[in-house]
């Protein structure tokens, strides 16, 4: 691990400006930053430690949803009775990632802006222009099995890892952050994430030092809400692919999809098919699918998956 | 990584005590402040208590809480297996709830109450986590059972909570002690061994369930 100092922010918007200077980095759970740094593929000069800010509460927003603070750990946000009762959808997708002992110290704010786990950015001895610019893909023309099928680029296929992420796609949830001018803004989750195009270290659409403050859930929608994860191991992996999917008892819905892109993956068209089935709502997921030998699994797996989400759905 | 000299002093320690076959580190002496302050790699103050007892310790702040524990309060119970959250040989209870020590800061933990195997228990009045692992063979070689038995009492105990899992049907009901939500929520606790089933009997007899 290469040194650094350590701050422990009691303002958040000192915090964004000393986290704004070349070098210094955000430290909320620290369980994927720690990770990464000790193989160096993160390597900040400087840590800013923002726990104590108190964005660790749970509270209703005046129009009906919920605001979750930005450390609320995964835990605590998947245990909320309000969460588990009007967003089951997040519960189900946050308990099927990590393990219990992660979940109690990652935060919502750090499994946003958690990397990616493909194989290359992990391996410093491969090409990979997400960990070095301008040094290539391993994973085009690699082992790309895990890897993303739509939305990608020459540059990378890596996908995000998350599945709290794709629930609050599903969700329409807005990230809330502060500036280091003291500035706030509100980001629609679907502008967040961004798609790798020729510059796949930049994976959000954060300014520098802009410092998330909380996420929140607009009203309630109702409806089933199924979070369905395929993967390799019963518990403790990655999707292969997984499906978040609200459907309301007329089969109309939304659905959003992960392990497949850069991003929680949903298309308006795809809402839009949802009433005609399986088959539709995944065509027009994956339309313009570009994937790979390994990985062209995928796309019969999403629509089989949605496919049995939609028989669940109708079941309940 | 580059060689620490608090981490070269806390070895020597160690193999000097081992080769003098004292079974007991004199660990006041490495673990006091003043011993790591050599060399030019900036250092922290952090406090913190394990097991009750205050500590303070001066650390390069890149010490995880994992390396904290074991090589300057040689509370060596805590295992490093992989380094990186995907084994749970290094779960230590912080503040209540169970974590990964290793992808943890040190500096990250002041004013925290860290729970270590060796206060859970002492060989002479077992934890009954410790006890039922005994009794029910929970382990072969040993190596992950500290991170198996802080992660069981976590797990009892985020029962005990109501906090949801994977493997629940309905996640508006409390959960039960069952043996698939015991093996879904020690799933971050890897024993190459393959002790698992004596694991889930363990914490189920713990618990008062039947596994």
């Amino acid at each position: 691990m290469k040194a650094f100092t350590y701050e422990r922010a009691k303002d958040p918007v000192a915090a964004a400006r000393a986290a704004a200077r070349p070098g210094a980095k955000f430290l909320a759970g620290g369980t994927n930053l720690l990770d990464l740094m000790k193989i160096e593929i993160e390597a900040p000069t400087h840590l800013i430690d923002v726990q104590d800010l108190g964005f660790d509460k749970i509270e209703p927003t005046p129009d009906g949803g919920l605001r979750i603070g930005a450390l609320v750990t995964n835990t605590a946000m998947a245990a909320d009775q309000r969460v588990r009762r009007d967003y089951p959808l997040l519960t189900r997708a946050t308990v099927a990632g990590a393990s219990g002992q992660l979940r109690n110290k990652a935060t919502t704010a750090g499994n946003l802006l958690q990397r990616t786990r493909c194989p290359y950015f992990y391996d410093p001895n491969m090409p990979c222009n997400k960990r070095k610019p301008g040094s290539g893909c391993g994973a085009l023309g690699g082992y790309s099995r895990q890897l993303a099928v739509v939305g990608s680029s020459e540059a990378c296929i890596a996908t995000h890892p998350s599945d709290m992420a794709v629930a609050m796609r599903a969700l329409d949830a807005v990230v809330e952050t502060v500036n280091p001018q003291g500035r706030t803004r509100a980001i629609p989750i679907a502008e967040f994430h961004r798609l790798p195009g020729d510059t796949p270290h930049i994976e959000t659409t954060l300014t520098a030092g802009e410092l998330i403050t909380a996420v929140t859930l607009p009203k309630p929608i109702g409806g089933t809400q199924i979070y369905e994860k395929v993967r390799d191991r019963a518990s403790y992996a990655f999707a292969v692919v997984s499906v978040a999917a609200v459907i309301q008892s007329d089969g109309s819905g939304r659905v959003a999809v992960g392990g497949v892109a850069h991003k929680p993956w949903r298309v308006d068209a795809a809402d839009a098919a949802m009433s005609r089935g399986a088959k539709a709502a995944a065509g027009e997921l994956l339309a313009g699918a570009k994937p790979t030998q390994d990985n062209a699994f995928k796309i019969p797996l999403v629509e089989r998956t949605l496919a049995g989400v939609m028989a669940q759905a109708r079941a309940a | 990584m580059p060689e620490l000299p608090e981490f070269e002093t806390s070895r020597r320690g160690v193999l000097a005590v081992g080769a003098g076959g004292a079974v007991v580190a004199s660990t006041p002496a490495i673990a006091a402040p003043s011993a790591v302050t050599r060399g030019a790699v900036p250092s922290s103050q952090v406090a913190f208590r394990v097991n009750g007892k205050a500590q303070a310790l001066r650390l390069d702040p890149r010490t995880t809480l994992l390396d904290a524990l074991r090589e300057h309060l040689h509370l060596t119970g805590t295992k490093k297996g992989c380094d990186h959250g995907q084994c749970g040989a290094c779960t230590v209870i912080v503040n209540g709830q169970r974590i990964n020590s290793c992808l943890s800061l040190a500096l990250q933990h002041e004013g925290d109450e860290i729970t270590t195997i060796e206060g859970l228990g002492t060989p002479d009045n077992l934890h009954p986590m410790q006890a039922a692992f005994v009794k029910h063979d929970g382990f072969q070689c040993g190596y992950c059972t500290p991170g198996q038995i802080c992660s069981a009492v976590g797990v009892l105990d985020e029962i005990r909570q109501g906090i949801p899992s994977h493997v629940q049907a309905d996640i508006s009901q409390a959960p039960q002690v069952t043996n698939m939500e015991l093996r879904e929520r020690m799933s971050g606790n890897i024993c190459r061994c393959g002790a698992y089933s004596n694991i889930a009997e363990a914490m189920a007899e713990v618990a008062g369930a039947k596994a």
